[in-house]
């Protein structure tokens, strides 16, 4: 029974939702601040090589050296969503174009591929890797077995973030200011709130958000580094936020849903069905385009209920 | 001791000096109007009020203590609330929500939204000053007026001491008006102080207890209200004896229809039916006035007309002959004319010279353009001829359009436009922003127009203007015409009422 194809389909839906889930809720975060970031796929892949590296050098326990790694993953890919703040908040540059210079920056072939390459990280094993959460007996489980019970620690973690974003945003004071800047920030600025530091927290945690999501390629699904292993995951992160029209639940939802399709592949190819791998591997340039298009058209983000006031700089003094 | 007190405020941007040395008092308990003209240095006055800007000299003080703000925030922390011209509201929000924005203070200052107690407080507040508002409402579904109450309810909650209203009126009827001044006498008699920004001397006399008239960036004098009138209070404004907005006396020849509008609809930006089975009729040599508050489809209508907007419904006929609609050059050829609201970015393009600018509807005739040649020097030639008729103050056809006052480019776009001979103009608040004498040289070119055939449809939001203007007044609401006055006997009450949606007919 745990054998049946829509169960395995279930299962890697979750296994590869798990980084789509995680740089999604970041975007979802940067984005309701009003800032656009289209640099996931750079934030990943430096999470990822960074995430990778602190596993690979960090004495210690296991557990503990994982934890560790990834909040590397985070804080390097903080760092990189920095550099866009100060772009685009401090000098008020466009957003698309500084994002797209960031996962070009560093994305596959870039920093991520430097620092793997420097590092000397390619095809070693991982030292440490996260395995699956629950005692073995309950992986045997019918269908909840391989669906949830053989997943890893940062499958769950990832749930509490989903709660954690849509209460943070639904019922706390720093939730309903995020809002009010990424929707009015001339209103928020005129109660008082600070915009410009409003904006660089939630980008800054934005990008951390997707370091972890790289991190879960590196330290749990491949688990080692590979040059550009996110494989466009990031832009399907990017497109998934429009699909949840902003809300951290149907983040969830969307990203299990594109999940499903990440592994298909594998999973077909186990069952030995040839589909052409190229229909999976365009898919996230299917989604690039359709990110552009639609944080570019005014009236179809005004119609999926964009934050009002996204991608664009916000200027006090203006006369 | 003052509530408010600044003294020599100078502030400088880039080319102009906004306020000049301004000295300005207002005591306890009193509603002090701040008057002057469009450019006159009001809003950057409540701007460094209010923290947005920070003086360049001068001094602020509250209560007899000096205050620096380096952000609203200082300023709000010091009682001091604005309502701005545009509101500073979250539209997504609800009223609650909107009204504990950035409130630090106990309740709403917590990390933990707990919306129910402060639903029930706005509420309390909404009931005891008279601006009831559903505090669960989304704010986008509100009216304007409704708006403004959620505004003021957010410097009640925040239990400011001073409140400073920015043009307060523009978006609400005579009646609306009315109301909001006994809520601010209100707030007064409690011991506030209520600053009144406005340029209408009616209003002024009405609400405030004294005046402040501010004229290119000075202050010229205070006054009590009790001791002036509204013909002193606007010497004062202009700086020249002028003559409050009166009828002026014209020659009417109507002649036959020129635009015909039958069942019009057309959706509004945000997908929602913006203009419902609009009918109306402009006849050669009349101008016909559009009333109602603003967002109530005047915008919509001007663009349906002009080919901007595609159409939903219903014909329009321009001189006999129907248009297709939604195409701007479809309606330029026969012959509507065209005075957008925002004469900067729809009027003119704003980076391009005065010349290019002229021949901005007519490049392609044969007196402009060699196929797809231009003719520069006929172009230069045009230019210069609208600068010398119109009267248009600028070093010279060259001038990149952005560089020109209000009134002049207002004068660039009337002179394009009527030189295109068209049979009806559409003319959206083609005075909004502009000074008295370039108002008083508007108004004179649509008279002439009206005078020389004609038909003219005036949508404007200033009552005063459509009275001095017009020989008859339609007046929409959400979209529709709810009813027409003949302008000779029209009275504000009478629009007001229309232009608050009610068509019952009044005893």
């Amino acid at each position: 029974m745990n054998n049946s194809i829509l169960v395995v389909v279930l299962a890697s839906a979750v296994t590869y939702g798990t980084p789509l889930l995680y740089s999604a809720l970041g975007e979802l975060v940067a984005e309701r601040s009003g800032v656009l970031n289209l640099g996931v796929e750079g934030m990943m892949l430096v999470g990822a090589v960074m995430g990778f590296w602190a596993v690979q050098t960090i004495p210690g326990p296991g557990p503990l050296v994982l934890i560790i790694a990834v909040c590397v993953a985070a804080i390097a890919a903080g760092l990189m969503a920095l550099i866009h703040a100060f772009l685009v908040i401090t000098l008020r540059a466009n957003q698309i174009v500084s994002g797209l210079a960031l996962t070009i920056f560093a994305g596959a072939g870039g920093l991520s591929s430097y620092l793997g390459n420097d590092l000397n990280l390619a095809d070693a094993p991982a030292k440490h890797a996260f395995g699956a959460f629950f005692p073995h007996s309950m992986q045997t489980l019918p269908v909840v077995g391989p669906i949830f019970f053989e997943q890893n620690a940062l499958v769950f973690v990832a749930w509490l973030f989903v709660g954690g974003v849509a209460f943070y945003l639904a019922r706390t004071r720093p939730g309903l200011n995020l809002k009010a800047v990424g929707e009015a920030p001339a209103a928020a600025d005129a109660m008082g709130i600070n915009v410009t530091r409003t904006r660089y927290i939630h980008t800054v945690v934005g990008g951390a958000f997707a370091g972890i999501g790289g991190a879960t390629f590196s330290l749990a699904i491949t688990p080692q580094w590979v040059d550009g292993l996110t494989q466009g995951a990031g832009w399907i992160a990017i497109a998934l936020v429009i699909f949840a029209f902003w809300r951290p639940a149907l983040c969830l939802v969307g990203a299990y849903f594109f999940g499903a399709f990440a592994g298909l592949p594998f999973t077909l190819q186990a069952r030995g069905v040839t589909v052409a791998p190229e229909l999976f591997q365009a898919l996230p340039y299917v989604m690039t385009i359709l990110v552009l298009v639609t944080v570019s058209a005014a009236g179809a983000r005004r119609r999926l209920g964009a934050p009002g006031a996204l991608g664009t700089p916000y200027v006090r003094e203006e006369r | 001791m003052p509530a408010v007190s600044l003294h020599g405020i100078t502030k400088r941007f880039p080319g102009v000096v906004a306020n000049d040395g301004v000295d300005f008092e207002a005591a306890e308990g009193e509603v002090h109007a701040l008057l002057g003209e469009n450019g006159a240095g009001k809003s950057t006055l409540s701007n460094i009020l209010t923290g947005l800007y920070r003086p360049d000299e001068g001094s602020v003080e509250l209560y007899g203590e000096r205050v620096e703000f380096d952000s609203p925030r200082d300023a709000l922390n010091a009682g001091i609330c604005m309502v701005h011209q545009h509101f500073r509201l979250v539209p997504p929000f609800t009223v609650a929500e909107n009204v504990i924005l950035g409130d630090t203070r106990g309740e709403s200052g917590r990390f933990l939204v707990h919306p129910r107690h402060i639903e029930r407080r706005v509420a309390e507040l909404g009931e005891r000053y008279r601006i009831a508002v559903d505090p669960r409402a989304r704010v986008w579904q509100l009216s304007l007026g409704e708006q403004q109450r959620v505004e003021i309810l957010k410097a009640l909650y925040r239990e400011a001491k001073i409140l400073i209203l920015d043009e307060p009126t523009a978006v609400l009827t005579p009646q609306e008006a009315e109301s909001l001044f006994i809520t601010l006498r209100a707030m007064a008699a409690e011991g506030r102080t209520v600053i009144f920004i406005s340029h209408k001397l009616h209003e002024v006399t009405a609400v405030a207890d004294r005046v402040t008239v501010l004229r290119g960036g000075k202050t010229v004098a205070t006054v009590d209200t009790a001791e002036s009138t509204t013909q002193s209070l606007a010497s004062l404004m202009v700086g020249r004896e002028v003559d409050v907005a009166t009828r002026v006396p014209r020659e009417i020849t109507i002649g036959g229809p020129v635009l015909e509008l039958a069942g019009v609809g057309a959706t509004g930006d945000r997908g929602a039916e913006a203009l419902h089975d609009v009918t109306m009729t402009v006849r050669s040599g009349e101008i016909v006035a559009v009333a109602g508050v603003a967002g109530n489809g005047q915008r919509e209508l001007a663009e349906a007309i002009t080919g901007m907007r595609p159409t939903t419904a219903g014909t329009i006929t321009v001189d006999g002959k129907p248009l297709k609609g939604g195409d701007a050059r479809e309606a330029i050829h026969a012959g509507v004319a065209h005075v957008p609201e925002d004469r900067l970015h729809t009027g003119v393009a704003p980076s391009l010279s005065i010349a290019s600018n002229t021949v901005l509807k007519s490049y392609r005739g044969a007196q402009i353009a060699h196929g797809p040649l231009l003719r520069l020097s006929a172009i230069k030639e045009r230019a210069l001829s609208l600068i010398t008729n119109y009267d248009v103050r600028t070093s010279g056809p060259n001038v990149p359009a952005r560089q020109l006052s209000g009134g002049n480019l207002q004068k660039v776009v009337l002179g394009r436009e009527f030189s295109g001979e068209p049979r009806v103009l559409i003319a959206a608040s083609p005075t909004r922003g502009l000074d008295v004498s370039a108002i008083e040289t508007v108004h004179r070119y649509l008279r002439e127009g009206a005078t020389g055939g004609m038909g003219i449809v005036l949508i404007s939001e200033d009552l005063d203007e459509i009275l001095a203007l017009a020989d008859r007044i339609v007046v929409m609401y959400e979209g529709r015409i709810v009813g027409e006055l003949d302008a000779e006997t029209a009275t504000k009450d009478a629009l007001g009422l229309l232009m608050a949606g009610v068509t019952e007919p009044v005893a």
